[in-house]
């Protein structure tokens, strides 16, 4: 090969020996063809280590908590330590219960929160002071919420002298729950064509009515998708439940009592030494996850609704 | 409806001119969705108040000698969170050092059309439906599954790398490293959501200006098309460390809630979110405070590491 | 215009070695046919303009010839591409070493999100480029006519640059790496009237060293900068929905624009329809 050809004038041609080339057949043994079956066997190897915690927990939770299943689970209580038998009925109860009380709270203010950030905010600073807020209530880690309910209303026994609740365990969980409608609410609102507000004030309808007839209305599929989502999220929180609901072992006494729910359940059941107790959380496991993805399959059946 | 014509119909609009009701509800609803946004901030700031005041105690007797002892002692009521502290970065920031490639790498293999797309699709559902198992589950799973399972690897590691401190010991079930695996299953769908995300939105017009100069399938995406995505990545990266720094039951339940400082991973350690989900509801006196000072420093660390994480998108982000 | 040629007035490559060779030619995506029985001769040297209305199917066939379409899953084409004795649809070819020896701009400008500098270095080095970086720099963005607008600012990002500038930096890298073939698809189409100009400037002198096909909307553009021009068209399938592009007549520009063979050519240049 000559390199002596030196490259003289501005506008010559280059020496085309300074480059590599090849014929045009595929050579698989060249170094360039061998790094990228190398990285893409990596990627798809590091694809199946990522779906393997999946399929594994959903085999072991199907399997340990499926074949446990039976009609008494569901009815009765939780057996004291060292008794064979039992269930997780108020539990089951309990968390209906809770996040009930999460979601009350959480939906309307949320729903009204996005509204704002949506459809009154536009660039001010007021609302871009309320987008941060939520940016940063979203990555507060879920067990400072709790902490929080701890301080704020079971420390202080604001409500009728009472400490641990299912009102003070419903609080924390819509204080994790509210970002996630807020952005949800606000995205959804967002997506919503500006013809269709001008539409409606073309008629002569009022701002208020715009909103809650027209905007709300179209805005309904991303919207429900994501309170499901977030509620689904709430239902399996454990965190900032352990020292707000705390846990009972027996029925719900109303919602300012303590109140177990399944995912404390498990928490203590997991951690005891007693196989019974272990066999309930495998099966409370098995209920929850279902429960789950339940609401994660009809929330992607929601949003596949919309785009039809 | 009946049909308008000239002044006969108007007498049919009875609303023809807005009353006051209308136009209170009109302003009343604006104030009412003011008055909901403002609480998040109001919620916020309670938070941050709220642990602040609990934890004023602690401060007052601690100092900030809390953050470097790692006394917990209850009975001569000495505390520092230096364990926790230490647990609670090293736990977080080993779990993203494996999660971030393993991450990165499932979103390239679901971007890129290495396999048909309905594959590429069932994967993706896969790591998202991953997301959506309670923690609680995965602490159960990882008690009884997935520790004694890795056990077996884990005494490996100790045989070969056991002269050095951070393999020292023997492992004993619940410790440092299980927790470090719970917590990579646990951010891996975040990582991998969100770099999918970014990737795909590398617009199509530079992986066709890569390949037209002649660059392989894999030399296209470290040159060009991770680059271009590099910084929603990066931000992603940066609130999975927020969500690894604050996620309490799997860990908690695998830990293995040690308060004596350790530096091999096998043996067990602590975090500050188990610490308070270990603690808090038994405590009661200057505990309480030590626990909520540890939970502000967790609340810094946490929104420091969000507001980070926002930050580099909005401010590495490349307009193309 | 070379006046040189001979007169040929069917699809002719006169004198001029051919570059490329279309063998019947149809490409289609999924079920949908995009293009019909294309032969085309493309020869060496010259500029070879793709015209016709939107939908025709010219830049699916552009995009054929260094293997582009790969990258749009569900795309198949049948019959043969030659260049240099070989199909390039051969399942033993490597798209990637095609792609280094036919070289493409695109449409819309896509400087890679890196340096000025590294925009060029990159392609030249995945070549095995061993001569001296710099003045392979220089000498590509001099010949893509952006050298005095980027010779300042080489270590900032492609991205800085205006549409044009853009534009013409990803010819230079286009041409840095030596490519025996140029593709253009519509290089023009998003650049101001004087933007175009200099690119336009900047064919000429790269005809010189290049083979260059150019798919463009602008007939004027066609007259000015090529030698040789293909027209396609769009008919409806028969008894389907949607139509399929197919080379109406493929001829030296001159003719094309002054004395084409087919109604439907004369119709289109003289802006008819399309």
């Amino acid at each position: 090969m000559t390199h002596s050809k030196s490259i003289s004038g501005s506008d010559t041609t280059t020496d085309t020996t300074l480059f590599d080339r090849r014929p045009l057949n595929f050579d698989p043994r060249l170094r360039r063809n061998r790094l990228n079956d190398l990285f893409s066997f990596i990627s798809g190897l590091f694809a199946t280590l990522a779906v393997l915690p999946l399929v594994l927990v959903l085999v072991y939770v199907l399997v340990q908590g499926g074949r446990l299943i039976s009609l008494r689970l569901f009815t009765q209580l939780p057996p004291a330590p060292g008794l064979e038998g039992g269930g997780f009925g108020n539990a089951m109860l309990g968390t209906v219960l809770v996040t009930l009380i999460a979601a009350l709270i959480a939906i309307p203010v949320g729903v009204a929160g996005g509204i704002y950030l949506s459809e009154y905010a536009g660039k001010s600073w007021f609302g871009q002071l309320v987008s941060f807020a939520n940016d940063v209530l979203a990555g507060v880690p879920s067990i400072i919420s709790g902490v929080f309910v701890y301080g704020l209303i079971v420390a202080s026994r604001v409500f009728f002298g009472q400490s641990y609740s299912a009102m003070a365990g419903g609080i924390a969980l819509s204080v994790l729950m509210l970002p996630t409608v807020i952005k949800t609410t606000n995205e959804g609102l967002k997506l919503v064509p500006n013809e269709l507000r001008l539409g409606a004030y073309g008629v002569g309808a009022s701002r208020y009515v715009t909103i809650t007839q027209v905007v709300l209305p179209a805005a309904l599929t991303p919207i429900s998708t994501g309170v499901v989502l977030a509620i689904a999220r709430a239902a399996g929180e454990t965190a900032p439940l352990i020292f707000t609901a705390l846990f009972s072992a027996f029925w719900p006494e109303g919602i300012f009592n303590p109140i177990a729910t399944m995912s404390v359940l498990i928490f203590n059941f997991a951690i005891m030494p007693y196989e019974a107790q272990n066999e309930l959380a495998w099966a409370a496991s098995f209920v929850l996850v279902m429960m789950i993805l339940a609401a994660n399959l009809l929330a992607r059946w929601l949003s596949r609704l919309s785009k039809i | 409806m009946t049909s308008i014509h000239g002044h006969s119909g108007d007498a049919q609009f009875t609303l023809r001119r807005r009353p006051t009701s209308e136009k209170l509800l009109d302003l009343g609803f604006r104030q009412l969705t003011l008055a909901l946004a403002s609480l998040v901030a109001i919620v916020l700031l309670a938070i941050l108040l709220t642990v602040f005041q609990g934890s004023r105690e602690a401060m007052a007797s601690f100092g900030l000698q809390f953050l470097v002892t790692s006394a917990w002692d209850p009975v001569n009521e000495q505390y520092g969170a230096f364990v926790a502290i230490y647990g609670t970065l090293v736990s977080s920031i080993l779990a993203l050092a494996i999660a971030v490639p393993l991450g990165v790498g499932t979103a390239i293999f679901i971007t890129e059309d290495l396999i048909p797309a309905r594959l590429r699709e069932l994967i993706g559902l896969m790591v998202e439906l991953l997301a959506a198992i309670p923690s609680v589950v995965l602490g159960l799973w990882a008690i009884f599954v997935m520790e004694p399972a890795i056990r077996p690897a884990l005494e490996l590691l100790h045989r070969l790398l056991g002269w050095t401190p951070f393999f020292a010991s023997t492992p004993q079930g619940p410790g440092m490293a299980p927790a470090i695996l719970i917590l990579v299953v646990m951010v891996l769908p975040i990582i991998t959501a969100i770099s999918r995300d970014a990737l795909n939105q590398v617009p199509i017009e530079l992986r066709q200006g890569a390949y037209g100069v002649g660059t392989t399938r894999w030399g296209a995406i470290f040159a060009v098309i991770l680059p271009a995505a590099i910084s929603s990545i990066i931000g992603g990266v940066m609130l999975a460390l927020g969500r690894a720094m604050g996620e309490t039951m799997a860990v908690t339940m695998i830990i293995g809630n040690s308060l004596n400082f350790d530096l091999s991973l096998l043996a067990p350690g602590n975090t500050i979110a188990s610490m308070l989900a270990n603690q808090f509801g038994e405590a009661d006196g200057i505990q309480v405070s030590a626990l909520m000072y540890a939970a502000l420093i967790l609340m810094l660390l946490t929104f420091t590491v969000n507001v980070l994480a926002q930050w580099v998108v909005r401010r590495l982000s490349l307009k193309y | 215009m070379n006046t040189t040629l001979s007169q040929q007035s069917t699809v002719s490559t006169s004198r001029n070695e051919i570059c490329m060779s279309l063998q019947n030619v149809s490409i289609s995506y999924g079920k949908f046919e995009a293009v019909r029985n294309v032969f085309l001769d493309i020869p060496d040297g010259r500029v070879t303009a793709f015209i016709g209305p939107s939908g025709c199917g010219k830049s699916t066939v552009l995009r054929a010839l260094n293997r582009m379409n790969d990258l749009i899953p569900g795309c198949h084409l049948k019959g043969q591409v030659l260049f240099d004795g070989q199909d390039l649809y051969h399942p033993r070819i490597d798209p990637v070493e095609v792609r280094r020896r036919i070289g493409m701009v695109f449409q819309k400008p896509n400087p890679f999100p890196k340096t000025i500098y590294e925009n060029i270095a990159f392609g030249a080095r995945i070549n095995g480029y061993r001569g001296d970086m710099d003045e392979l720099v220089e000498r590509s963005l001099r010949k893509a006519a952006v050298w005095d607008e980027c010779k300042d600012k080489l270590q900032q990002s492609g991205l800085a640059l205006s549409g044009g500038q853009q534009q013409r930096l990803c010819i230079a890298r286009a041409i840095a790496t030596e490519p025996e073939v140029i593709l253009m698809d519509e290089p023009c189409s998003a650049l101001d009237p004087i933007s175009t100009l200099k690119i336009e400037e900047t064919m000429h002198e790269l005809k010189r060293n290049y083979t260059i096909i150019i798919v463009t909307h602008n007939m004027q553009q066609a007259v000015r900068v090529a030698d040789m021009t293909a027209f396609f068209n769009a008919e409806a399938v028969d008894g389907g929905s949607g139509k399929v592009g197919y080379l109406v007549e493929y001829s030296e520009t001159e003719e094309i624009f002054n004395a084409p063979a087919q109604q439907s050519t004369q119709d289109y240049v003289s802006g008819r329809f399309g």
